[in-house]
Formats: structure tokens, sequence, C-alpha cells
């Protein structure tokens, strides 16, 4: 069996069969399950790492499911029919930021669960999650689009409300699946849509097809609306502090990356699917949302005390900040194609720079409420005499997250500031004033839970959490020591992926 | 127009279910909605796939040149129906939890997370 070529589809079949083995291993013994779940997460890592490795040198990779050699993606009358994986550069990089996520929420989650408080189902959630990610992430169909979105809705949502024995979990989670269902029925409706009038499913099928009729633009508002809904976008965003606030830190983390993949999958429709017929007007209504979401959240960080649900605001703000990015590239990429790319790159770097850089923040929250017990601003104070270093992974989470110059968040964030300036310099001006309002709350949360007098002693915090928090840290450091490594050789060919490689997406599933 | 009928309907089986979503405070009505959008979304795709006259799929049962109803949206709604029995458990499942720590089902009352 050549692996290489099998590669993409293993990668979603390894985390999904070792979500459901999970359980089973736990009711033998609790160290077999960690032993599996260390092996599972190895081996998905490795096989989703060798898949980007092979896309970054080789070339988009297709996998067709029953034929009879993966490359077969079209049957005897030149149609593709079959389930298609197709992953690009962007894929990859998308899953890439999963692997990274997921063995860091992996590695906090080993200390930070207790046994018996539902920690074989929170680990059992999480892998599935992880499944349902990297099949959004790889897939070259609509269907399966749609039916990974729902794997990722069930898995986040049961991630959220598991801990039934408190009344906000499940309250936040039932928020969340009435948003989640409703989003993913809407993007079933656009498919049927676009079904009933191309007879066709593959994404690279419907692209080459696709007029920009009516029911085009209809499919495209149900595919906007129910995707913009899971990534949590102003005005569609009222689930997302909710779900941030009350999942366990772990699970947060692999949340605010699911909010990426809708991202991602918001991004695939407006450029590889709609590419052909692209609008101006579309992009202007990316970018309006962008600017709306990320000023509406930064307004609602300030008013937070508690420290979860600020924070939870902060990263609805970013989601603000993607949607700027991406937005003003598919606004200006047609006739200015150089400062188009420039966006596009700050709005997918921005991605990666905000899945470290949050992440470090909801963990930092999570240890906080482990040591101190409560996480309401008003009743901490002084955990910096106890807690050294979570206090320092706070402080550089807050700072990356505001756009301070030498972390991570300020290199992306220039990025978007520069083009959006040259689209309307109001846009640049709005999403500074957003950066700034986030760092007077954090420096407000900063100071309000760290610094002052100790109230009382906090337990210590395990050694396991502090190496995942320390591990975005030093991804925190590195992103915005050397942006233009990873610019060069991780972002460009992602970015190049969503315009330049669009014939190239074409090509590889239709062959011509 | 009269072969648009079937479209019709899901519409406004789609259009009941929000209405039903946004102004029924009953948590339980609130999945009866999303229920209701669900079986209209499904009702359209098996009414993509109708072709008039056309018989079941199954070739080695079908007479030669018989036309045939598109096989493809079947297997989709049969796919989207068990995803959906998946989501209504949950939310239902929700639903319980929610009812036996508030002892209410109005949504406008259990409600403890704002903003």
């Amino acid at each position: 069996m050549n692996l290489t070529a099998h590669a993409p589809i293993l990668a979603v079949a390894v985390p999904l069969l070792g979500a459901f083995a999970l359980p089973l291993w736990a009711k033998l013994h609790t160290s077999l399950r960690d032993l599996w779940l260390v092996l599972v997460a190895g081996v998905t890592g490795a096989l989703t790492v060798l898949v980007a490795v092979q896309v970054y040198t080789v070339g988009i990779q297709v996998y067709t499911l029953g034929a009879a050699w993966p490359l077969d993606t079209l049957a005897p009358g030149g149609f593709p029919i079959r389930i298609i994986l197709t992953v690009d550069a962007l894929s990859a990089f998308l899953g890439l930021i999963t692997v990274l996520v997921a063995v860091v929420g992996f590695s906090y989650a080993w200390r930070y669960l207790n046994e018996d408080e539902g920690k074989t189902l929170a680990l059992t959630l999480g892998t599935l999650l992880w499944a349902g990610m990297l099949g959004m992430a790889f897939t070259g169909d609509l269907f399966n689009l749609f039916v990974f979105f729902e794997v990722t809705s069930i898995a986040a949502c049961g991630l959220v409300g598991y801990r039934t024995w408190a009344s906000r979990g499940p309250e936040a989670a039932f928020k969340t699946m009435v948003m989640y269902t409703v989003g993913g029925l809407f993007v079933l409706l656009a498919i049927a849509l676009l079904y009933g009038e191309y007879g066709a499913l593959n994404l690279a099928y419907l692209a080459r097809q696709i007029s920009g009729s009516v029911v085009d633009r209809i499919a495209l508002g149900l595919l906007l609306g129910g995707l913009l809904m899971k990534a949590g976008a102003v005005p569609l965003h009222m689930w997302a502090p909710d779900a941030y606030g009350e999942a366990p830190a772990q699970a947060v983390i692999l949340l605010v990356a699911n909010t990426q993949i809708s991202l991602y999958a918001l991004f695939r429709v407006l450029f590889t699917l709609y590419g052909g017929v692209a609008d101006p007007a579309i992009g202007w209504l990316v970018v309006s949302l962008g600017t709306l979401t990320l000023l509406v959240a930064a307004l609602m960080a300030v008013v937070q005390m508690d420290l979860g649900r600020l924070v939870a605001f902060g990263a609805v703000s970013q989601i603000g900040y993607m949607l700027l990015g991406v937005g003003v590239g598919l606004t200006v990429i047609a006739a200015r194609p150089a400062y188009g790319l420039v966006a596009i790159q700050g709005g997918i770097f921005h991605m990666l720079n905000d899945a470290v850089a949050i992440g470090l923040l909801f963990l930092a929250v999570g240890a906080v409420e482990k040591a101190a017990g409560n996480r309401n601003l008003a009743n901490l104070g002084g955990l910096g005499h106890d807690l050294t270093w979570t206090t320092g992974f706070f402080l550089l989470g807050s700072l990356a997250l505001a756009g301070i110059p030498p972390l991570n968040g300020f290199a992306s964030k220039l990025m978007i500031y520069q083009s959006s300036f040259l689209l309307s310099p109001i846009l640049s001006a709005l999403a500074i004033l957003a950066s700034i309002l986030l760092l007077a709350v954090f420096v407000k949360a900063f100071q309000g839970a760290f610094l002052g007098p100790r109230l009382r002693k906090a337990e210590p915090v395990p050694v396991s959490m502090l190496v995942a928090m320390g591990v975005l840290a030093l991804g925190v450091l590195a992103l915005g020591l050397f942006p233009e490594l990873v610019v060069r050789h991780l972002v460009a060919p992602a970015a190049d992926a969503l315009w330049k490689g669009r014939d190239l997406y074409l090509q590889a599933v239709l062959g011509r | 127009m009269i072969g648009n009928a079937p479209f019709v309907v899901c519409m406004v089986l789609v259009l009941l279910g929000l209405w039903a979503l946004l102004f029924r405070r009953n948590l339980i009505k609130v999945v009866i909605g999303i229920k209701i959008i669900e079986n209209g979304v499904n009702l359209y795709l098996v009414a993509t796939g109708y072709v008039r006259g056309g018989i079941v799929p199954i070739y080695t049962y079908a007479p030669p040149d018989a036309a045939m109803v598109l096989p493809t949206p079947q297997a989709l709604t049969l796919t989207s129906i068990v995803i959906g029995l998946a989501t209504t458990a949950l939310m239902l499942a929700f639903v319980v939890v929610i009812h036996r720590h508030k002892k209410t089902l109005d949504g406008r009352k259990v409600t403890e997370l704002s903003g």
C-alpha cells in the first residue's frame, strides 16, 4: 500500500476510529486510554504533516474514495461522481493548525481534567472534533463539507455541555447547537439548490459550471449565512462567548480552531466555488461584516467581569480581522492583484497567530480557574505572587492579541492594516481602534487578576499544563520574530491557492 | 407552474420552521422548529431528484430504456436524516438537563448567560 497516496483519507479516518475506541480502552484502564490517545494523536499528526509536506513540495493532493486508484477522479464519462478529497496548500495549512491545537490541548488536558468529571468523554469528543475539522479542511465536495460540518457541530456542542451537573454548560451548549444546526441546514439548502441546478456536488466541477444566476446568488447567500453562523461573526456571534466561557479550557482552543475551519470553508466557497463569477459587492459585504465583528466584539469585551467571557469576546473580535483581511483581498484582487494578495496573506497568517495567541490566553484562564477556584474579576487579585509562569503567559498572550510589535499578532495585523488602508483609511482606523480597545481591556484584566496584594493562596499549576502553555508562548515569540519565514514558506502558498491556484485546483480534479 | 409546487411547499416549511425558531420561547418548540426546517430541506432534496414518470433507480430491475429518478439526492437525504436524528437527540438531551436544573422550559426564564 502506498502510504503517501492514502494519507489524506487516513488522516481523517484514524482520529475518527480512534475517538470511538477511546471509551473502550478507558473501560479497561485509564492509562491504556491515555496511551491510545497518544498513539492516535501521534499517527494523525504525522499523517497530516505528511500530507502537508506533499502538498507544499509536490502540489495538490487528490484522493478518490472507492476508485481502483486514488488518482482516478473521473468516472468513464469524464464526470467526477465519487467522493473526492482535495488537499491544497490552504487546506494543508489549516490541517497543520488543527494538529498544533489538538496536540497542545490534549497535553494540557492530561492534568487539567479530573478523572471523575468526565475526562474520557472530553477526550473522546475532542478527538472526534479533530477528525471533523480535518475532514472539513480536506474534503473536495460540498456534501461532505456538510457532513463534516455536522460532525464538528455535534462534537463541539458535546464538549461545551458535557458537564451536566452544572446548569450553565448545557444552556450554552443548547444555544450553540441551535445556531450550528440552523447554519448546517442553510448550507444543506444551498447544496440542494446547486445540485438542482447543476446536478453535481463536486466543488471543482461546480466551480467550472457556475454561471452566477439568481439561484447561484441565493445559494451563495445561504452558504455565507450558514458558515458565518458557525464562525461566530457579528451579528451571529451570540453563541460564541457563551460556548467559550462555559467549555473547559482544552476544549475552547479546539472550538477556536473550529471557527477557523468554518472561515476556511467560507473562503473556499468565495474564491474557489464562486471565483469565476467574483463580485466586488460580496467582498464589501465580507469587509463590512469583518469590521463590524472586530469593533462590536472589542466593545463588548470592555464591560465583561468574567475573565473567560472577556477573553471570549477577544476571540470573536479576531475573527473580524480575518474576515477583514480576506474580504479586502476579495474586493481588490481582480483589479490590483499585488496588494489583494497581501491582504489575503494577512488574513490567513492571522488564523495561525490567533490560534496560538488566543489559545495561550484561554489556557491561562483555565489555569487561573483551577488555581484560584473562580474567574470573576471582582474576586480575583494578586495571582502573580503564586502563579509566576501563568502570569507571564497571560501577559504575553494579551500583548500578542492586541498587536504589540515584537509579538506575532502584530505581524499579521500590520499586513491587514496596510492593505485595508489602501482600500479605505477608515477601515484600518477602525481596526487599529479595536486593537487599542483590546489592549485596554487586557491591561485591565491583567491588573485585576494578577497584580495587587495576594488575596488567598493559589494552588500550583501542574507542570504539563505549563508545558502546553509554554509551547504556545514559544510560538507567539517565534512567529513574531521570524514572520517572513512563515509567510514565505507556509502562508504565501496558502494565499496563492485561493486566487492564482484556482485553475490548478480545478485541473487537479477535472484533469484539464 | 404546478411542477414547482413541491419546491414552494418546501420553502413554506422552511419559513414556518424559522418562524417557530424566532418567536417561540418554549425550548421543545424551538427544537420542533428546527426539525420542520430540516424536513423542508430534505423534501427539497428529494424533489430535485424527481424525474417525471421515473422509476426506482435499481438497474437490475429496470426495463431497458426506462427513465429513473436520480439516486444521489435520495442518498443525500438518507444521510441528512441520520445526521438530523443525532442533532435532535443531542438538543433534546440538553433540554432535559436544562429542565432538571431550572424546572422550566421557558427560554426567557432559563437564561443565566447574556451578552
